[in-house]
């Protein structure tokens, strides 16, 4: 009989604890973010697809085609193709492409690049209507951003 | 013309009653769909709808549209007679009650002498409905949430009913107007706090709110039964949700908490009816409150409740009642 | 008992499917009731919706690209995956790591392990029916998150680690916030204990439920909180150091009575366990590189047999590598705990109630993926 109310009163008790934390929380300021409205600033640090870096003195690239991060890279997502011309000193890139649908973000490319020629970009809103939307040319996306 | 006189305004009071039963009904489900979404979202410490109008005001019309447009899906194999028909059971019987209900003093479409045996009565439809569109579903998910749903109305409406008796055996009467008015100096809730206690706990299990919320489970039976439905029968079961919703809580209103009483307003016979309002939504605060704070309830543990808990103690309160009321 | 012989007793059982699309089987698993009323007679677990082929993949290209493939494995213990498979190839190949190095793994883990915890809380009291502590967990783990983006540079499949160290050094803005969020998280115990831990309603849906006995749990090879729960404190950080964990104090919650509610706590006291780790490993961060200087670029592994464990949030995590002596490994078995611990449900979930089903099955934790792999 004793455990009978004092079961009842302890389980009430706790119940009315409870609706102390929510009525606190229901008069605390919000924490969440309306996203398209607003956004949070992401880290510089964020790692989102490869993008060729500018080199500020040459104001171009500074890869030079030799195709270790399409060796090192799991996935195989990478594709770089550079050609010989004359008068030019080793090879001229001429096509770099991420297929990022297959990108796992390891950074195992940016890593291995022998000039530091990759960096991360900070784009996090890739959002596509097809797969197709994700086969990124990055030396394009080189040549646009001047 | 004789008999058309008498009647014509029995026929305009009916149409007064019927289109300010509607505006209740859809007045309500629209306040309090977007203040239980708005609290909801406080609670979490999180927003609530944002978007549509002026602080996502808006957003249970929209919503109500979408849902509107929407195609009403009658799954294979379902019993098509009884899948239609329960959202409209669930739905309609919600309109009696409000009749009965004494907003104030002039403001009440009629009053019975059996006012809360109606209401009683046509709250307990809300079931059928709910066991039907289980049923018809042919959804092993639904029908347990009918069969949950059954048991659970049942078992609690035995408590609600003694603990409202208690009052009825108080003041002698089962009309709502009376029982409101027999309340001017004290508040039944003052001299029958038990009762009140036990009626809140059956009513949250009546209206089928968390954390009562077990013939729609969400992480058990997905929906529950209500798995199902789609577009407007769906949304008739949740305007037949809040209707009930706020028929319990105004019963509360009118056995606990004075009825239309309160500080005297001008026209105070129409406008007791604010004070009504204002109690009437305080409980619903109450019920949305707790929905967002505790987890549900295991299916046993809470037929345990009610008869380890709730029916002992209302039918002690209910004896001491009649023993106290029989002395005086 | 197989598919088929639950199919064919469908005649006076009911048999119910449950997933692989279920608010409560987080993810593809699907699980066959045959109930009886609202009893569960028998559970019969259906694994496979998301397999990947991870173990096969690992066969075929060389091991050090295998690394992102082990955070996707397990979403919510990313960086303790990483963990164990950098060292297992570390093992593998002789290379030394540095101490820096490691104090970062320990804390970069550590916090993921709290951040799996509380992903782990707010879902299971969804399955529960509260619907609000989800939102306050995930506001503690969101400042996880940001600490973790910061420097590995993900929210969620990290692929931090690498062969000898780590791939980013931390910093002093790193550490000033992880300190502010032990004291943000040591903050909100009250909070937690008042909305959730104390509740009536929980204690009486946890208490009880789903019972897991030492025996079991050998016979089952049932590892982490569940394991713990029972009264045996196993947790590969101490029976089997790896890391720097040697250095430091923690205690091992234990709770005896093997049921959800004992798993619950052993997991909710297991965060401020992490948390003191941190500290520690904070106060005690050693100067020096983040890297090991000398790592080969073709990382070849001498032949033989490499084993490496370590202490996953849902239990233990064992890489087993056989080698040919080429940089692709000959054969890759990734022993996970999730699959272990789900082996226990049709045995000690029999004869439930359906309720008791869901919450049983949550306190195991299960994240699906791992399962499958």
């Amino acid at each position: 009989m004793k455990s009978y109310f004092s079961e009842l009163f302890t389980g009430a008790w706790s119940l009315i604890v409870g609706l102390k934390v929510t009525i606190k929380t229901l008069f605390s300021p919000i924490v969440t973010v309306q996203y398209p409205r607003e956004k949070l600033e992401i880290t510089p640090n964020y790692r989102g697809h490869i993008d060729l870096v500018k080199d500020a003195e040459t104001a171009t690239h500074k890869c030079i085609s030799c195709g270790s991060c399409q060796r090192e890279c799991p996935s195989d997502c990478i594709v770089v193709v550079g050609e010989k011309r004359e008068g030019v000193k080793g090879k001229v890139l001429v096509k770099f492409t991420l297929d990022f649908t297959k990108c796992s973000l390891c950074g195992a490319c940016v890593e291995v690049c022998p000039t530091k020629a990759l960096d991360y970009s900070n784009d996090y809103e890739l959002a596509g209507e097809a797969r197709q939307d994700f086969y990124f040319d990055i030396l394009k996306r080189l040549e646009e951003r001047e | 013309m004789e008999t058309l006189h008498s009647i014509l305004p029995e026929l305009i009071r009916i149409i007064v009653c019927a289109i300010g039963g509607a505006v209740i009904v859809f007045g309500n489900a629209l306040v309090m769909g977007y203040a239980e979404r708005k609290l909801a979202g406080h609670i979490m410490l999180r927003p609530g709808p944002m978007e549509v109008g002026w602080h996502g005001i808006l957003q249970l019309v929209i919503d109500g549209l979408k849902l509107m447009g929407k195609q009403l899906v009658v799954p294979k194999n379902a019993d098509k007679p009884l899948f239609m028909i329960a959202p409209l059971l669930a739905f309609a019987p919600v309109f009696v009650p409000l009749l009965l209900i004494p907003f104030s003093d002039k403001l009440q479409g009629f009053d019975l002498d059996v006012g809360m045996l109606v209401i009683l009565a046509f709250a307990s439809i809300n079931v059928l409905a709910i066991l039907i569109g289980g049923w018809g579903s042919n959804n092993k998910y639904s029908l347990f949430g009918a069969f949950r749903s059954v048991a659970q109305n049942v078992a609690y409406e035995i408590p609600m009913l003694i603990s409202l008796l208690a009052v009825v055996f108080m003041t002698n009467t089962f009309s709502l107007r009376d029982i409101a008015a027999a309340q001017s100096p004290v508040w039944f809730i003052v001299v029958q706090p038990l009762a009140f206690l036990i009626y809140i706990v059956a009513m949250v299990a009546e209206t089928n709110r968390a954390p009562f919320d077990l013939p729609e489970a969400e992480s058990e039976l997905t929906a529950g039964f209500h798995t199902e439905y789609s577009g407007m029968s769906f949304s008739l079961f949740v305007l037949g949700e809040y209707a009930n919703m706020f028929i319990v809580c105004s019963v509360a209103t009118v056995f606990f908490l004075g009825g239309s009483s309160g500080i005297p307003l001008p026209y105070f016979e129409y406008t007791g009816a604010l004070w009504f309002l204002l109690k009437v939504y305080a409980l619903m605060f109450f019920l949305v409150w707790i929905r967002w704070t505790y987890p549900r309830t295991r299916f046993d543990q809470l037929m345990n409740f009610c008869w380890k808990y709730l029916i002992p103690f209302s039918l002690v309160n209910l004896l001491i009642t009649v023993v106290v009321v029989k002395l005086i | 008992m197989n598919v088929e012989a639950l199919e064919d007793d469908r005649h006076h059982r009911f048999v119910l499917n449950m997933g692989p699309q279920h608010p409560s089987t987080h993810g593809v698993l699907r699980v066959l009731l045959e109930l009886e009323g609202e009893y569960a007679m028998h559970l019969l677990p259906v694994l496979g919706y998301g397999h990947r082929c991870h173990e096969k993949i690992a066969e075929h290209k060389p091991a050090k690209s295998f690394m992102p493939n082990t955070a996707r494995m397990d979403y919510l213990g990313a960086l303790i995956y990483n963990q164990g498979y950098a060292q297992l190839l570390e093992k593998a190949a002789g290379i030394e790591v540095p101490q820096r190095a490691e104090y970062i793994r320990v804390i970069t883990a550590e916090l993921n392990r709290i951040q799996s915890h509380l992903l782990w809380y707010g879902a299971y009291l969804l399955d529960l029916g509260a619907f609000t502590p989800i939102m306050f967990a995930f506001d503690d783990r969101e400042h996880i998150l940001d600490i973790l983006e910061d420097v590995t540079g993900s929210r969620l499949t990290y692929c931090y680690h690498r062969v000898g160290g780590v791939s980013k050094d931390i910093d002093d803005k790193f550490v000033s916030r992880t300190r502010a969020f032990i004291e943000r998280l040591r903050s909100r115990y009250p909070m937690y204990e008042d909305l959730v831990n104390g509740n009536i309603i929980l204690q009486n849906r946890l208490n009880n439920i789903g019972e897991l006995t030492p025996e079991l749990c050998a016979r089952y090879g049932v590892t982490g909180p569940l394991l713990r729960g029972t009264g045996v404190a196993y947790d590969i950080r101490r029976s089997e150091p790896y890391s720097v964990y040697p250095e430091f104090e923690f205690e091992i919650p234990t709770e005896t009575k093997g049921d959800c509610m004992a798993s619950f706590l052993v997991r909710y006291r297991e965060l401020e366990q992490s948390l003191r780790i941190i500290e520690q490993a904070l106060d005690k961060l050693p100067e020096g590189d983040f890297m090991a200087a000398k790592v080969p670029k073709k990382l070849k592994l001498p032949a033989g047999d490499y084993n490496s464990s370590v202490e996953a949030p849902r239990g233990e995590l064992s890489y087993y590598l056989v080698s040919g002596g080429s940089d692709v490994p000959y054969r890759l078995k990734v022993r996970t705990p999730s699959y272990s611990n789900l082996s226990t449900v049709p045995e000690t979930c029999s004869g439930m109630l359906l309720s008791d089903v869901v919450s049983a099955m949550g306190s195991l934790d299960l994240v699906i993926p791992e399962i499958d792999r």
